[in-house]
């Protein structure tokens, strides 16, 4: 089973990624559980919510205490001390921002990828919303799921608003990631 | 086919399903969400209901019960602090032996408030005279809603569907709907026979005098007795119909013969189960998750139990200055019984508190060790309180 | 030397402009109108109150437990008895005959809804309270859900337009008229857009012995989506159309009114507002609704005469020039 922490801002769409993964995995024929961090946060208080996919039926409802990965939706969260507690030994961090792994390194001492989806978004939807961007780069990453399943699932969520531009912002920011350099971590936690 | 659903969107969906007249509510977290949710049918469209949305949790549940009374299907939801402002109605409700469902999505009662999920509220409702359905996962609360209709019209008791908020409600999921077709199958449309009619006058809610008092509660509580056999019935046809069963009265998993025992109501009957698989109990352990909390299945339990040495009781609430609620409940349920199993019992995951999968084993090892007291809140932590509070 | 409670009181209300009520660090939403507006009326209130406090949003950021963002002793109940609350804790400080002033606080849902028999005893049996609706015009704690509140054709999640629904089907209920209709010494309308207009009005609310009462436009950019630094604007204009007018009753008559100097039409407020995006479609139901809402809007500039009052020199309001070195004639 594989379980994934996101973190975002109230606002953000942060609920609504951990179900379009949940939706996304359920269409490639696995099984799925996602959750937001139950609180009454208001709008650009600190979120997370948790996705967990496997190939077998979820039963478990505990928290989610071990990710695999993190998707960081706000850069202004690497500063929160706890943000990486309980990241599985050589998990992967996924994180919305402009500046590039290096400087991230250098300024948290975190390994991450970097992936500028608020501007991405920007530019496909006219709405600095990361969410799906950092979808689709997750899923290139990991090759956990064919891009076919979060297309269906943004298709689904997105309907009477535009599917078509989401659908090509999570594409495009697919390319700006080394498809597949997560594919073993993702791999090993059999989902 | 199944699909990728939050619990709340799916029990509307499930509502909507069994085609109710009348749906009133009030919001209140965590069930907006199924509100929300219906509103959104009934915008579209999609439902066709009259859908009011009261000033209080008070008129919510009369409004269904004036509804159901004047011979509609009704339905509502709430939690907590509405289920208690709803008491008072909630008893006429059961007390008047009007037909309708209601889901609690659990949350803990305050003061000190939380909106957080323990099942304080429904447990207040304990002793008003509805059938109580307590739902493992998203699939059951689906399954228990299309059911709780038939099981509410054949028995002329409210019945109450209870799923925990936020660990069900705001939980995506995989699971399937019933087709229409299935559901119009399983439930005939309603019909009320005690309703309200110009064309054959009844009067509901009379004064009743000491002479036939007694008589009138014996009836209500003997028709609840009765109800035991109509929620299994029902669980039984609907598994005929769509090869799903939500649960019947209790549910047994694991070694058969095992001489420890762990009985939960609600979700945690999940966790324990993926625990049973994953890192199971050192000493062979079965689970029993009660679904049917009233009436109360007596016989089911000592059948669920034939064999048990330990049996712990796991719930989400308790009555201060006594204890365990279920637990008291089911001690009293083997009494005097020869070779009654020794009952121990624990409130855990109050207000939210996550129940790690590893508590399973937890349980049972200090149940082992005999150091479980008769009651105890299992998952405390007493050096945060200041000394005279612990 | 030592200060008689009453010497300190006395003093505390002269110490007023340097004090808050509301600390800063609570945890709304930016640009939330409801903690602006309880800061303003706690500014003047001054610390020698007690607040009864309904659930809702300002229960809820400002006292998560074990913090709290109040400068007075402070006490959240339950949704319905905020007034009931009050109206007893006004009883035993009588009884104990001190000074102290008691505050009732409650959005739109606890006030116009759930608690609204409460607050109709409380002012029947004229406890000396004053009673403060932030009004946001939905349940915003819980989600966005109608309430009696809300505007006519506005979206929230259980008002959702679709292809058989525009909104809300109901009116905003008149409860400053209902009241109005108990004859209490004052009830009045202010706005977290006119700082100094609501500030008068509590202070006026406060030198009065009996119930009074004030609604307070509020608004919610999470609930009304506006964004965060437009709350003061849609404030200002909810005052501007008519739609939200400012009005103070005395023993049930009205008795001043804030005058619209040059009266705003509604699509102006409602354009800046996601839960009216809706009436923006090129549909005919949505042409409709957006007339419905103006003649509301006209409905209240007719009834409270708000288009009276001479020009006055002082009153910037809907001036769009600054005149430099006084008047041109």
């Amino acid at each position: 089973m594989l379980e994934i922490r996101i973190h975002g801002r109230g606002g953000q769409g942060n609920v609504v990624a951990a179900y379009l993964l949940a939706d996304a995995a359920s269409r490639a024929r696995r099984h799925c559980q996602a959750f937001p961090a139950f609180g009454a946060e208001r709008r650009g208080a600190p979120v997370t919510a948790f996705v967990r996919i496997a190939r077998r039926p979820i039963l478990r409802r505990d928290a989610v205490k071990t990710p695999g990965f993190l998707i960081v939706q706000d850069a202004t969260l690497l500063h929160e001390p706890d943000l990486a507690a309980g990241l599985l030994p050589g998990g992967g961090i996924l994180v919305n921002t402009t500046l590039d792994a290096g400087e991230i390194r250098r300024r948290h001492g975190l390994e991450v990828v970097a992936l500028p989806a608020s501007a991405l978004a920007e530019r496909h939807l006219g709405r600095r919303l990361p969410n799906v961007a950092l979808l689709g780069a997750f899923l290139a990453l990991t090759r956990l799921l064919p891009t076919r399943a979060l297309s269906e699932a943004i298709a689904a969520r997105f309907a009477t608003k535009n599917p078509e531009q989401n659908i090509a912002l999570a594409t495009a920011a697919a390319a700006c990631v080394a498809a597949g350099a997560w594919k073993e971590k993702a791999d090993a936690a059999g989902a | 086919m199944p699909q990728a659903l939050e619990g709340s969107a799916a029990v509307a969906r499930a509502v909507a399903l069994c085609r109710p007249g009348v749906i009133a509510a009030y919001p209140i977290t965590p069930q907006t969400h199924i509100v929300e949710n219906i509103s959104r049918l009934v915008a579209d469209g999609e439902l066709d209901t009259e859908l009011v949305s009261v000033e209080s949790e008070f008129s919510a549940a009369s409004v269904v019960l004036g509804a159901a009374a004047a011979g509609s299907r009704a339905y509502t939801a709430s939690s907590s602090q509405g289920i208690l402002l709803m008491m008072e109605v909630l008893y006429n409700i059961a007390g008047l032996r009007v037909p309708l469902v209601m889901t609690c999505a659990n949350r803990a009662v305050g003061a000190p408030i939380s909106i957080w999920n323990d099942q304080q509220d429904s447990m207040a409702a304990r002793d008003a005279g509805w059938v109580q359905l307590y739902c493992v996962d998203n699939q059951q609360a689906v399954d228990t809603t299309v059911q709780a209709f038939r099981i509410a019209e054949q028995t002329e008791l409210p019945v109450m569907v209870c799923i925990d908020g936020f660990t069900l409600t705001h939980t995506m999921e995989m699971l399937a709907l019933p087709t229409q077709a299935q559901v119009d199958r399983y439930l005939p449309p309603f019909r009320f026979a005690r309703a309200l009619d110009p064309a054959s006058p009844r009067s509901l809610g009379m004064l009743v005098t000491p002479e036939w008092f007694s008589e009138l509660r014996h009836a209500h509580h003997a028709a609840l007795g009765r109800a035991a056999e109509v929620v299994e019935r029902a669980d039984r046809d609907w598994h005929k119909l769509t090869r799903r069963s939500a649960g019947g009265l209790i549910e047994s998993f694991g070694d058969p013969d095992a001489p420890y025992a762990v009985l939960t109501i609600g979700s945690v009957g999940g966790t324990f189960a993926a625990a049973l698989a994953e890192c199971p109990p050192a000493s062979p352990t079965r689970l029993l998750r009660l679904r049917c909390y009233r009436p109360f299945p007596l016989a089911a339990l000592h059948e669920a139990c034939r064999g048990v040495r330990e049996l712990i009781v796991v719930e989400r609430a308790l009555s201060p200055g006594q204890g365990g609620i279920i637990g008291t409940e089911v001690r009293a349920a083997f009494a005097g019984m020869r070779g009654a199993p020794r009952v121990h019992n624990v409130a855990l995951g109050l207000g939210g508190r996550d129940v790690p999968m590893e508590t399973l084993g937890r349980l049972v090892a200090a149940a082992r060790a005999r150091r479980l007291p008769p009651f105890s809140i299992f998952d405390l932590q007493p050096e945060r309180l200041p000394a005279e509070e612990r | 030397m030592d200060e008689s409670p009453r010497q300190l009181i006395a003093r505390q209300r002269e110490a007023e402009p340097r004090y808050r009520g509301l600390e800063s660090g609570h945890r709304a939403c930016q640009g939330c109108g409801e903690a602006l507006a309880a800061r303003l009326v706690t500014e003047v209130a001054g610390g020698d109150v007690v607040v009864a406090n309904a659930t809702g949003c300002l229960e809820v950021f400002t006292t998560p437990w074990p913090q709290s963002a109040w400068r007075m002793p402070w006490m959240h109940s339950l949704f319905e008895n905020a007034a009931a609350i009050a109206s007893d804790i006004e009883a035993a400080l009588r009884h104990q005959q001190r000074p102290t002033k008691v505050l009732a606080f409650g959005g739109d849902g606890g006030t116009f809804d759930i608690g609204f028999q409460a607050l109709s005893g409380m002012l029947e049996r004229e406890h000396d309270v004053l009673y403060v609706c932030y009004d946001n015009e939905a349940y915003m704690n819980t989600g966005i859900q109608r309430s009696s509140s809300t505007p006519h054709a506005a979206m929230t999640t259980t008002s959702p337009p679709g292809r058989e629904r525009m909104g809300k089907r109901h009116l905003k209920k008149d409860l400053l008229s209902i009241i109005g209709a108990h004859h209490i010494p004052y009830a009045a309308s202010a706005s977290v857009a006119y700082p100094r207009d609501l500030q008068r009005k509590v202070r006026r609310a406060l030198e009065i012995s009996g119930p009074t009462f004030l609604l307070v436009h509020s608004p919610c950019p999470l609930g009304w989506g506006h964004g965060g630094e437009r709350t003061i604007e849609v404030g200002r204009l909810a005052v501007q159309t008519g739609l939200f007018p400012l009005v103070e009753i005395e023993r049930g008559a009205v008795t001043a009114v804030m005058p619209l100097r040059v009266p705003r039409p509604v699509s102006e407020y409602l354009a800046l507002q996601g839960r009216f995006r809706h009436l923006f479609a090129d549909e005919p139901r949505a042409r409709e609704e957006l007339e419905h809402l103006q003649a509301l809007a006209d409905h209240n500039i007719a009834v409270y005469g708000l288009l009276g009052g001479a020009p006055d020199a002082l009153d910037a309001d809907g001036a769009d020039t600054v005149r430099r070195g006084g008047a041109v004639a």
